[in-house]
């Protein structure tokens, strides 16, 4: 499985510099057009915090799930289907298990290059209020994982790329714009409440957001790692099915 | 047990469709062995199952005294594969194509880089090591894959369709570069559709047609024991190329009417083509030739290789 | 050129299409309702004072025009260019590039319309807009996606590879954020206020605010003449460029 790893990470020296834009200018820009543009006309703050400062927890676990969904999508697809990367790697001595924990694992550190950037210059912004900030980055990876292994599974179970941006269109974007980065969940209707705690960016949202405000998640925090738990493990089994029907037949 | 590769009754079926019809095969150490005959025939299927991708429906499969069924991995490190289209990584270079591949192997970083520089001076690439893969013509691209096939110091390469979509100068590279291994006792197992790759490379084969063997030798063997030492092809400029069959009779052992060209097996061709003539038969054009594995494979098939 | 694009489409092409439609309605219930339930009205430059929804409604109305007529025509534009190899084979009939291009146009807008007529139904349903301005706003939509997508083909023409996308992508996206779409140009700092309303996308903003709020004046008539400007410098400069790249 490192050998994996290691191989994304040199090919990741070759393509690194476009993805600089999307995984950590994009965010940014976003910080300031809504942070600051936004923000200066939301006078009240949110729960007694400046809309910026509320916002930035949300903005960077977020980040963490765009990071993810460039490597799981289109890399995915056509390593099975273009390039064929993954049979490649299967004529060696490698098991699918290998493989695909090998290429998650690279999207863990490429979660883990954005978030930290992210932290850093969201820290000189001054929108950090507690030390337990750190604990964005576990909790990014863990939103990251949760939302990975599921979407390998989806681009390792079709053919063209048209599934993607439907993918991307129906899911990543409705989840992205309702789960409690720009607003809060609460005044959503109760159907899309529902919908949005049942996708897994929420609860990363909330953790996020807890750490860099210094609020005790309390209880309600244990059970969102669980449930964040329970989606990168079913997101992992059924993204292992699938390697072994593509790479095994 | 002396066979490197040992398959009994070998089946392989994808839900209703058999692709690998129960064959029994065995590849000796050093030795370069063949599977030969036609899209469809079942030679792709069966090298997965040798490279231990694709699990036998039916049957034994032995490979290096093992099953793949159970010792897939361990196998596999013993094993090199040059797939029929390569699957490169064009955006790495030439060189990190070959370095990141070892590491799937386990090799030492400083053991892969050494062997990596070897692999390129054997197949010719030196020079290109540290451009990208992209840009590489089909030949280069694939002196790289069957590299990267030898990265591991295999016992067993496996070379689906080697040469196929390549160039006729590229492909005698190729097949120069495959014969040099052959002489260094490396056991080679390639299956092809192209008779004269066969003949140049393999000490023995197997022809295949649906999913079954049909003959099982030397290509020399094959030849003598399938065929006529030589053939007159003749083409005629009438449409009908059938009705000059019956003027034909007693000239060849044996004929075979294709639509554009009538072959006549025999011992001598020139003796068989100054008859022709006597009969006052006059064709377009004609061609005195040895026989080849085209001609086995016509006669056991009763088809053409390549259409 | 035109029928061949339509015949192309499948079904799973039709739910992208659909989900081109859908998102600048995401964007408007995620950032016009929700946060501007956080916000409440906001004054436009000229004194009136409208809801967020409404002010961020024609804002997504033109990005959409905008990123729809982009999307066609560079990467589509592109994609056929170097990869599919369609217009070759279109070269050897006596078809001109001009005329390919136009032809390529002609597809951005239709798709484009049909995105702005849906989107504009649905802020008459939500009371942002009267239907009668919203007749009005579906020509300017038009004109903003000919201009978008006359700079979207000259920007193909300059394409080098896929990884440019990134670029693009980021400068649109940066476009969307800054345009005056979701904060009133007013709230920029003096110079970096200047640059926004020189942008192209800020123009749109502009004429189409202008109308589905009612505020129409004479600086509309300048967003128009800038629109119009904008499409015939990058329609002369996509034509001299695919001749230079198609016929060498």
């Amino acid at each position: 499985m490192t050998s994996v790893l290691e191989y994304h990470l040199v090919h990741y020296r070759r393509t690194w510099r476009s993805s600089v834009l999307s995984t950590l200018l994009l965010p940014l820009l976003t910080m300031v057009g809504f942070g600051l543009g936004v923000g200066g006309y939301v006078t009240a703050g949110i729960d007694g915090v400046s809309y910026l400062d509320w916002m930035v927890p949300g903005l960077i676990a977020s980040t963490a799930v765009q990071t993810v969904i460039g490597e799981a999508t289109w890399p995915v697809l056509s390593y099975f289907e273009w390039l064929k990367v993954y049979f490649a790697q299967a004529a060696a001595p490698l098991r699918p298990a290998d493989i695909l924990g090998g290429h998650l694992a690279f999207m863990m550190f490429r979660v883990l290059l954005s978030v930290t950037a992210f932290l850093v210059i969201a820290a000189a912004f001054g929108t950090l209020r507690s030390p337990w900030a750190v604990a964005v980055l576990p909790i990014s990876v863990l939103v990251g994982l949760a939302v990975a292994a599921p979407v390998v599974a989806y681009s390792a179970s079709i053919r063209s790329d048209s599934y993607l941006a439907i993918l991307i269109r129906f899911a990543v974007l409705p989840m992205s714009l309702f789960s409690g980065v720009f607003f809060p969940i609460d005044s959503l209707h109760p159907v899309l409440r529902a919908v949005a705690w049942v996708l897994p960016l929420s609860h990363g949202v909330d953790l996020s957001r807890a750490a860099t405000l210094g609020v005790n998640p309390g209880l309600d925090g244990l059970w969102q790692l669980l449930y964040l738990l329970v989606w990168c493990a079913g997101g992992w089994l059924l993204a292992l099915s699938r390697f072994r029907r593509r790479l095994v037949v | 047990m002396s066979s490197l590769i040992h398959a009994r009754g070998l089946v392989k079926r994808f839900g209703s469709f058999t692709a690998v019809d129960g064959i029994d095969v065995d590849v000796r150490p050093g030795e370069a062995f063949g599977f030969l005959g036609p899209n469809g025939a079942g030679k792709s299927s069966t090298m997965r199952m040798i490279g231990c991708v694709s699990p036998p429906t039916e049957g034994v499969l032995e490979i290096l005294g093992m099953d793949p069924r159970r010792d897939g991995p361990a196998i596999r490190a013993r094993l090199g594969v040059c797939p029929q289209l390569d699957n490169l990584d064009v955006e790495l270079t030439v060189r990190e194509n070959l370095t990141t591949y070892a590491r799937f192997f386990g090799i030492p970083r400083a053991v892969a880089r050494a062997r990596a520089a070897e692999l390129l001076d054997f197949v010719q690439l030196t020079e290109r090591a540290d451009s990208q893969v992209e840009p590489l013509s089909g030949g280069m691209k694939r002196r790289l894959t069957i590299a990267r096939a030898l990265v591991n110091e295999p016992d067993i390469v496996l070379l689906d369709e080697p040469t196929t979509g390549l160039d006729p100068q590229a492909r005698h590279l190729v097949w120069e570069r495959l014969f040099r291994l052959k002489q260094q006792g490396v056991t080679l197992v390639l299956t092809t559709h192209y008779m004269d790759e066969a003949e140049q490379l393999c000490d023995r084969l197997v022809v295949m047609d649906g999913g079954r063997i049909v003959a099982q030798d030397s290509p020399r063997a094959l030849i003598e024991r399938y065929s006529t030492r030589e053939v007159v092809e003749l083409r005629f400029t009438a449409d009908d190329q059938g009705s000059y069959a019956e003027k034909l009779s007693g000239i060849a052992e044996r004929f075979e009417v294709l639509p554009d060209r009538i072959l006549l097996y025999v011992a001598d061709g020139d003796d068989a083509l100054a008859e022709v003539h006597r009969r006052e038969l006059s064709p377009a054009s004609a061609l005195v030739r040895r026989s080849s594995l085209e001609d086995v494979f016509l006669h056991l098939t009763g088809r053409t290789l390549v259409d | 050129m035109t029928a061949r694009n339509v015949t192309a489409l499948g079904s799973a092409y039709w739910l992208v299409m659909l989900g081109g439609f859908l998102e600048p309605v995401l964007y408007l219930f995620s950032i016009g309702v929700g946060v501007g339930a956080l916000i409440g009205d906001i004054t436009l430059p000229g004194g009136e004072v409208v809801g967020y929804a409404a002010f961020v409604a024609p804002a997504m109305l033109a990005s959409s025009a905008m990123s729809g007529a982009l999307a066609e025509t560079t990467f589509n534009f592109f994609g056929k260019m170097k990869f599919m190899r369609l217009y070759d084979g279109m070269l050897a009939t006596p078809i001109r590039p001009i005329e390919i291009a136009l032809g390529e146009l002609t597809w951005a807008m239709i798709r484009g319309s049909l995105y702005s007529a849906a989107f504009l139904v649905i802020m008459v349903l939500m009371d942002l807009t009267t239907p009668l301005r919203a007749l009005a706003a579906f020509p300017a939509t038009v004109l903003t996606g000919f201009a978008f997508g006359a700079a979207g083909m000259a920007t193909a023409t300059l394409i080098r590879s896929w990884q440019d996308f990134d670029l693009i992508g980021s400068a649109q996206f940066a476009l969307f954020l800054f345009s005056g779409t979701f904060v009133p140009a007013t709230a920029y700092p003096e110079v970096v206020r200047w640059v926004v309303e020189a942008s192209p996308l800020y123009r749109a903003v502009d004429l189409v605010r202008g109308i589905t709020t009612g505020t129409v004046g004479w600086v509309q008539v300048l967003d128009v003449l800038y629109l119009l400007a904008l499409m015939a410098l990058c329609l002369t400069v996509a034509g001299r460029r695919m001749n230079k790249l198609l016929c060498k």
